[in-house]
C-alpha cells in the first residue's frame, strides 16, 4: 500500500521528525490559498504513486501567487508514467545545501531489515548503485535488536556523512527506524534528506510503502487505503475483496491460487493472447465468490472470451462446477467462458457441466486447449455481444 | 525415505478448536497423520473428535510426545503460537496462516535464529507439507499425491502444487516429500533448505521446483543447484507475464525496481543445469523425462 509524500510526511512529522510545513491542494485556487499561509515561495508537487516527478515537470518553485496558481494548473492533470495527477502538495521552499539518501527495507535474501544511506542524495539510488556502489552505506538490522544508536552512529560514519552534521542525521536516523517499525512498512525512503544552508536536517521527500497485512493493528490504514490509485475494475474487484490485478488485454482470467492465476495469465500470453487481467478467487470456488469474480470481469468492456482456471484440491470438482453453472445463471455473462477444471473429482465435475454446455459454455481438458480456445474466441469476437 | 515429516511423526495443532484448524486437522487425521494434540488454553480438558485438547504446546507435547506443531491461529496470534511451539522444543512448526505482517515475520524468524536454532519454520502462509503415504500436515488434499518416490517437491505456489502433485500422479511417478514454503516475503525455510534436504535423502532421485516472481529465493536456489546438487531438477517459475510494482496475489510475488522478474530467475536456474518449463505442463512432462531417465 504506497502513500503519497505528503501522507508519509505527516506519519514522519507524527514522530517529530523535520519535515517542510505544507498543505494539500486540489485546485489552482486551493493552492494559491494554500500558499498565502505558508508564506512565498513555495513548491508545487504533483502527488502520485510514482518516481521521476521531477524529470515529468510534476515539481515546480513558485515565488508568487500567479507562479503559483499557474504550476498548479500546469501539474493537475499531467500524465506522470501513467499515474494523472489530481492532488497537489504546496510547501514552504527548502534552501538546499546537501543532498543525501536514506531508506529502510525488509532484505528477503538476508531475512533482516536494511538500512541504506548515501551522500549522493537527489538521484535514483539505483542510479547510485550502478555508477559508484561504494558511495551507499548498508547496514543489516536485526528486527530483535533493532537499531542501537551506536550502530546507527558506526552506519553514519561509513556513509561519510559531514561530521558538523553526522549527530543530527543519525538522530534522524534512528526515529525514522523507529517509524518504519512502528508504520509496519516495507518502505520508507528519504531521497532527498537534505542539509539546509543553515545547518538544519530535513526530510524533503518521503515514499513510504506500508504492509496490507498488518492493517489489523492499525486504526488509521483505512484512510491510505481509500487513497489508493485503482482503476474502475480493481475498484470494484477490491469492494468485492477479490485479489484482482487489471491489465489491458480482452481475456478475462480466473483461477484458484495466486500461483494458477499468475501461471494463467501467463499462458494466454504464451498462446498468442493477451490477458485483461489476474484474479484469484483462493482455493475454494463457491458460487457466490464466483459470481462476483464473473460480474467484475463482465464490467471490463475490452473483455472478449473469459478463461476460467481451476484446479480441485480439498475443494471437489462436483462443487466447483456447481458453482460455475450458479453463477453463470446468476450473472448475465456477455463473453464467452472457457472452463478446464481439474483435480480432485474432475470427472465429476465435468460431467455437471456437460448439459450446460453450449456456445456461450464451453470446456476443453488442460489448461493449454483451454487457453487457446479463449484467446481463439477473444481474437475472433464471437466476442461482446454489444447493447 | 522421506524429508521433514515421516510415519512416525506426531502433530499438535495449534487452534485446532477453531474451524480451519478442526477441519484441516481431522483430514490430516484421515489421511494417517499422528494427530495426536491440540490446544487452547481457554478450552484445555476437551477434545476435538477424540484429540485431546491442553493450553499449551509444552503440556500438549509432555503428554502426547509431539515433535511438530501445525498453527491454524489468526494472523495477530501467529509470532507468540510459532515462539511458544519453539520454547516447547518443537522440532518443526508448520504456520498455514495467511496475512501475517512482514515485520512479524522476519521478528519470528530471527528471533529462531538465535535462540532456537533446532526449530524448523515452514511459513507462514504455505500450504504445509505431505510425505504421501506418511504424514500430511496442512491444507493439501492427500489422496491427489503418489507415495513413493523418486521426486521431492519445493514450491512456494498452493495450487501449482496441488498440479504438480496430480499431473505426476497421473504420469505414476510418486513423490517422497513435498513442501509448501508460501509465498510471502519472509518464508521460515526456503527453497536452499528443501534442495538441501532432498539432495540428502537416499530415496529423493529428482527434484520438482515452483518459484514465482519476487525476490531473490530462485536466484539462490539455482547457485545451490549448479554448487551442490547432483540430482536433476525440473523448474517453473509463475509470473513471465506480471506488471512491474504490482502484488500477484501473495505478498511476496512483486517485481520492483526491475528485480524479481521470471524470466532473470528461468535464466538462471537454466544456467545452474535445471530444466526449466515454460508452463506448468512443460515441467511436468520435462519430470517425467527425467524420471524416466534416471
Amino acid at each position: 500500500m504506497d502513500l503519497f509524500e505528503h501522507q508519509g510526511k505527516e506519519l514522519f512529522a507524527r514522530y517529530g521528525l523535520p519535515v517542510p510545513v505544507g498543505e494539500v491542494a486540489f485546485s489552482p485556487d486551493e493552492a494559491v490559498a494554500a500558499a498565502s499561509r505558508l508564506g512565498l515561495p513555495v513548491v508545487v508537487k504533483a502527488q502520485v504513486h510514482t518516481g521521476g516527478r521531477g524529470k515529468a515537470g510534476g515539481v515546480k518553485l513558485a515565488a508568487d501567487p500567479d507562479a503559483v496558481r499557474q504550476c498548479a494548473a500546469d501539474i493537475l492533470g499531467l500524465d506522470i508514467s501513467g499515474h494523472i495527477v489530481h492532488r497537489l502538495w504546496i510547501e514552504q521552499a527548502s534552501d538546499i545545501a546537501e543532498e543525501y539518501y536514506a531508506s529502510f527495507t525488509l532484505d528477503r535474501s538476508a531475512r533482516t531489515h536494511l538500512g541504506m544511506l548515501s551522500v549522493e542524495g537527489g538521484v535514483e539510488i539505483e542510479t547510485v548503485a550502478a555508477g559508484d556502489p561504494d558511495a551507499i552505506a548498508r547496514i543489516h538490522i536485526d528486527p530483535v535488536d533493532g537499531l542501537s544508536e551506536q550502530s546507527c552512529r558506526q552506519w553514519v560514519r561509513a556513509a561519510r556523512i559531514p561530521e558538523a552534521v553526522a549527530d543530527a542525521v543519525a538522530d534522524a536516523l534512528e526515529i525514522l527506524y523507529r517509524a518504519y517499525v512502528d508504520a509496519d512498512a516495507d518502505l520508507v525512503e528519504v531521497n532527498p534528506l537534505i542539509v539546509t544552508s543553515a545547518g538544519d536536517v530535513v526530510l524533503l521527500d518521503s515514499k513510504v510503502t506500508l504492509d496490507a497485512n498488518s492493517t489489523f493493528r492499525h486504526d488509521d490504514y483505512a484512510q491510505y487505503d481509500a487513497t489508493q490509485p485503482r482503476d474502475e475494475r480493481e475498484q470494484a474487484a477490491h469492494a468485492k475483496r477479490l485479489q484482482y490485478v487489471g491489465l489491458d488485454g480482452s481475456v478475462g482470467v480466473i483461477a484458484n491460487g495466486a500461483g494458477l492465476a499468475m501461471s494463467t495469465v501467463d499462458v494466454v500470453n504464451q498462446v498468442g493472447g493477451s490477458p485483461a487481467n489476474f484474479l484469484d478467487i483462493g482455493g475454494g470456488a463457491n458460487a457466490e465468490v464466483m459470481a462476483g469474480a464473473l460480474e467484475v470481469i463482465n464490467n471490463d468492456p475490452a473483455v472478449r472470451a473469459i478463461l476460467i482456471n481451476i484446479f480441485g484440491g480439498i475443494t471437489r470438482g462436483e462443487e466447483i462446477a456447481n458453482g460455475i453453472v450458479e453463477a453463470t445463471g446468476r450473472v448475465d455473462i456477455d463473453s464467452p467462458i472457457v472452463v478446464r477444471l481439474d483435480g480432485t473429482n474432475a470427472a465429476e465435475g465435468r460431467a455437471l457441466l456437460e448439459p450446460h454446455l453450449s456456445g456461450e459454455l464451453m470446456m476443453e481438458p488442460t489448461m493449454l486447449d483451454a487457453a487457446r480456445r479463449a484467446v481463439e474466441l477473444a481474437g475472433t469476437g464471437g466476442g461482446k455481444v454489444q447493447p | 525415505m522421506s524429508i521433514f515429516v515421516d510415519e512416525n511423526t506426531r502433530v499438535v495443532y495449534q487452534g485446532l478448536t477453531g474451524s480451519q484448524g478442526r477441519y484441516y486437522g481431522l483430514l490430516n487425521r484421515d489421511y494417517g497423520t499422528q494427530v495426536v494434540a491440540g490446544t487452547n488454553p481457554r478450552k484445555a480438558g476437551t477434545d476435538v473428535d477424540g484429540v485431546p485438547v491442553f493450553a499449551t504446546v509444552a503440556e500438549a507435547a509432555a503428554a502426547t510426545g509431539a515433535t511438530v506443531s501445525c498453527v491454524f491461529i489468526p494472523a495477530p496470534g501467529v509470532p507468540g503460537a510459532v515462539l511458544e511451539a519453539a520454547e516447547a522444543a518443537m522440532e518443526l512448526v508448520v504456520v498455514i496462516t495467511e496475512g501475517v505482517p512482514a515485520h512479524d515475520e522476519a521478528f519470528v524468524f530471527n528471533k529462531l535464529r538465535r535462540d532456537h536454532s533446532g526449530v524448523r519454520l515452514l511459513g507462514p502462509n504455505c500450504p504445509g507439507v505431505i510425505s504421501p503415504g506418511k504424514c500430511n500436515i496442512g491444507i493439501t488434499a492427500g489422496h491427489i499425491a503418489l507415495p513413493g518416490g523418486p521426486v521431492g517437491i519445493v514450491s512456494r505456489s498452493g495450487t501449482l502444487t496441488y498440479q504438480a502433485l496430480y499431473e505426476l500422479k497421473q504420469q505414476g511417478i510418486g513423490v517422497t516429500t513435498c513442501v509448501g514454503i508460501g509465498g510471502d516475503p519472509v518464508p521460515g525455510t526456503t527453497f536452499v533448505d528443501c534442495l538441501a534436504a532432498f539432495e540428502a535423502d537416499p530415496e529423493t532421485r529428482a527434484v520438482m521446483m515452483i518459484g514465482e516472481i519476487g525476490g531473490s529465493a530462485e536466484e539462490a536456489a539455482a547457485a545451490f543447484i549448479a554448487e551442490h546438487m547432483t540430482k536433476p531438477v525440473a523448474a517453473y517459475v509463475a509470473g513471465v507475464t506480471a506488471p512491474p510494482g504490482k502484488k500477484m496475489g501473495h505478498a511476496g510475488a512483486i517485481v520492483s525496481g526491475g528485480k524479481g522478474t521470471a524470466a532473470a530467475k528461468m535464466e538462471a536456474l537454466t544456467a545452474a543445469g535445471a530444466r526449466v518449463g515454460q508452463n506448468p505442463t512443460e515441467a511436468g512432462e520435462l519430470m517425467v523425462e527425467i524420471v524416466a531417465a534416471l
